[in-house]
């Protein structure tokens, strides 16, 4: 053993290391920083110049900004919790079917669930666009065929539902990566302690309730925070179905699409990328706050079992 | 796709080399443009026209995807890589460029004097003392009507806004067509083949619409709010779920034979000529009352300009002299039926829908879209804000009044003349 006072330095962990850190650097950190840079200025007169926080009084003082932010907010926050009542317990739900041992075709359903996951936001939207089309679609028609045509509405294109529509069509694409994750949570319970609650009495439900959820929470937790990031970072299927406008009146714009419209401009609408950036901005000190609160406050009291 | 401006722009770099070797004493002008769908008609038509008459000169039609095109253009133009001739997309966009010095006033240019002021309106700065490019061509708004249903149905062109509407209402009560194909989905076809079609008969084409850009009128007059109370009354024509129709299902819809009249814009002539295998006609926005003068709306959609920092600025004053001339109206504008030349003289188009489309600035005043100059350069955006107004008043979720006070109430908050 070397004594501490002749520790060599240890190049070989920064050489590993600066590929990563030098990439990540370039490719996330610097444009983060340049854009919490840009939201501080404004170009008055083709000069850009520092206002301090201006930008953020605007969106937030003026009436029009501020609406405009707050019903995309709040269309977020609808989007998320879709994604959290429907996505993630009908991913739990399945990953627990699928780790019933008397499941025939496993691999099947589990390639067939997960596929979606892989495809384009713009194949995505633009089939379900088609399968929910009053005019051409599949879903008039077969609903038709048992009975419920009065059922139907042109989802996408009422204020009322257009939003929940999306939502869930986004559920549909994105329940595979719960699914797998908690899938992968359930094999890694050791079967004596399965074995373990049989003997005491514990078998079925109950076993699911008693002994498999406790020992996935720190999972869940994890789905729940990537669930959470990528909900308000969601832009492209919006963006691909209801374009950058997120009709019907606004009620699909969620803060991706308001970022792009103020960002780079639309139709004759010329990008205001300080503006872009507050928002930008906002979005992350939204996410930072969440991540935040997951680190500080959830994960520390979910409880962790060794095996 | 994504690639095909970085293998133009090192195609045109093989060829700049290549050509300027091979032929010294050519001179090449490259033209830039988004219209790659006119690739074939510059090769074959326009390109040989004027090379025919200009020896010496040889053009380069260099086009880009046309969602692509402004950002590449500005940093062509940034990097001093761009063509001599520059394809202008209307109003702010390129005026941006002129105030930038990247085009050049066009104000000596002989050809100008073939224009109306309309018609240059799009490419000249607010003075009106500096026009920058040579207007191309201009879509003009109206109604395509299925001629066999018409037939079928024993239907008469409507004259007035009356005549209209019953005509819609006799085909809703036949039941076997879809009164008119429109849908609310995509926005902007409520307001464009809507607002912007039925408007300019309200508000007096460009009286109304100079006076709106002065700040003598408001979006809240009645010349303003009725083509909203107008559109508002289309609804119970248009088909079950218009409210998720896309602009592509409009178009199928009509060309199919399963809607009876499509309000439409004249760019969609070549399309539906091939798509449609029944006969079809268009008629003008109907006026409110017989005898009142009509107005449609000739939108100037494309035009071409001159690279301030070009090599051969003599050359490229003769392309765009005889870009202005009625050769190249009548070749543009046979080439591609429904982009109407914007010259004086008149041309004549063999396709007989194109020509109806056109016969309607003899009798019609034309003008332009009442949100597109000026107007839309604050936030909140004029045009997309009346997307907006126009797709809520036809689904019956905004009156016409409120639509109108909002639209107002948000020009106002940053356009001077109307505070």
């Amino acid at each position: 053993m070397t004594t501490s006072s002749k520790a060599p330095i240890r190049w070989h962990i920064a050489v590993f290391l600066a590929p990563a850190t030098l990439i990540y650097t370039a490719i996330m950190i610097l444009p983060l920083f340049g854009t919490l840079q840009l939201s501080l200025f404004r170009e008055i007169e083709d000069v850009q110049t520092f206002v301090g926080l201006e930008n953020f009084q605007t969106l937030f003082g003026d009436p029009r900004w501020s609406s405009s932010f707050w019903n995309a907010f709040l269309n977020n926050l609808w989007f998320f919790v879709i994604h959290m009542l429907v996505q993630n317990p009908v991913g739990i739900l399945l990953a627990a079917l699928l780790a019933s041992p008397r499941l025939r075709m496993r691999a099947f359903y589990r390639t067939a669930i997960f596929i979606p996951t892989i495809l384009s936001f713009v194949i995505v939207g633009f089939t379900w666009k088609l399968i929910l089309s009053p005019l051409w679609g599949v879903a008039p028609t077969l609903l038709d065929a048992v009975g419920l045509k009065f059922l139907f509405a042109p989802w996408l294109g009422k204020e009322e539902y257009a939003l929940t529509t999306l939502g869930l069509i986004s559920v549909w694409q994105f329940v595979g990566i719960p699914m797998m994750l908690i899938y992968a949570a359930l094999l890694s319970i050791p079967d004596e302690i399965l074995e373990a609650a049989e003997c005491d009495g514990i078998t079925g439900m109950a076993q699911f309730w008693k002994i498999k959820l406790p020992l996935i929470l720190p999972s869940i937790g994890i789905i729940s925070v990537l669930t959470f990031v990528g909900n308000f970072n969601a832009f492209d299927l919006i963006y691909a179905s209801q374009g950058a406008l997120a009709g019907p009146n606004y009620a699909t714009d969620i803060l991706g699409t308001f970022l792009y419209r103020t960002f780079f401009g639309f139709q004759l609408q010329i990008g205001d990328p300080n503006m872009g950036s507050t928002i930008a901005s906002i979005m992350f000190l939204i996410i930072l706050a969440g991540v935040c609160f997951y680190l500080f406050i959830v994960q520390r009291r979910l409880r962790r079992y060794q095996f | 796709m994504k690639t095909t401006p970085w293998k133009g722009l090192l195609l045109s770099a093989v060829f700049a080399g290549a050509s300027g070797a091979a032929f010294a004493e050519d001179v090449t002008l490259t033209v830039e443009s988004w219209r790659n769908d006119d690739l074939g008609i510059w090769q074959e038509q326009i390109i040989p026209a004027f090379e025919a008459k200009h020896p010496g000169v040889k053009i380069r039609f260099s086009p880009s995807a046309p969602t692509e095109y402004n950002a590449a253009l500005n940093s062509k133009l940034e990097a001093g890589s761009a063509g001599d001739l520059i394809t202008c997309r209307p109003f702010d966009a390129s005026l941006a460029l002129y105030d930038q010095g990247y085009l050049s006033s066009l104000k000596d240019l002989e050809g100008m004097g073939n224009f109306s002021p309309v018609a240059k309106s799009a490419w000249i700065t607010d003075d009106g003392e500096n026009p920058f490019c040579v207007p191309m061509a201009s879509v003009i708004h109206g109604f395509i009507y299925n001629k066999d249903a018409f037939e079928e149905l024993g239907l008469e062109v409507p004259a007035t806004e009356a005549e209209f509407f019953a005509l819609l209402d006799k085909i809703k009560a036949d039941g076997n067509y879809i009164p008119m194909a429109m849908g609310t989905n995509d926005q902007w076809e409520a307001a464009t083949m809507g607002y912007q079609n039925i408007g300019p008969n309200y508000w007096k084409g460009e009286e109304g619409r100079n006076a709106l850009i002065k700040g003598e009128q408001k979006l809240t007059d009645p010349q303003w709010v009725e083509p909203y109370a107008t559109l508002a009354r289309w609804k119970d024509y248009l088909g079950d779920g218009f409210e998720a129709q896309t602009y592509p299902d409009s178009q199928n819809l009509f060309t199919l034979g399963r809607a009876a009249i499509y309000p439409a814009g004249s760019w969609e002539i070549s399309g539906f000529n091939t798509q449609a295998d029944f006969e079809m006609g268009a008629f003008s926005p109907p006026v409110k009352s017989a005898g009142d003068t009509c107005y449609i709306s000739d939108h100037t959609d494309i035009a071409i300009g001159m690279n301030a920092k070009t090599e051969h600025p003599e050359e490229a004053k003769a392309f765009l002299n005889w870009v202005a001339s009625p050769e190249f109206a009548a070749l543009y504008a046979n080439a591609l039926p429904g982009f109407f030349p914007l010259s004086n003289e008149a041309v004549k188009l063999d396709d007989p829908l194109a020509e109806e489309f056109v016969s309607w600035r003899e009798t019609c005043e034309p003008t332009i879209r009442s949100t597109y100059q000026i107007l839309s350069r604050g936030t909140p955006n004029l045009e997309n804000e009346t997307w907006n107004a126009s797709a809520n008043v036809v689904r019956g979720t905004e009156t016409p009044e409120e639509a109108a006070k909002r639209l107002q109430d948000g020009l106002a908050s940053w356009y001077a003349p109307q505070q």
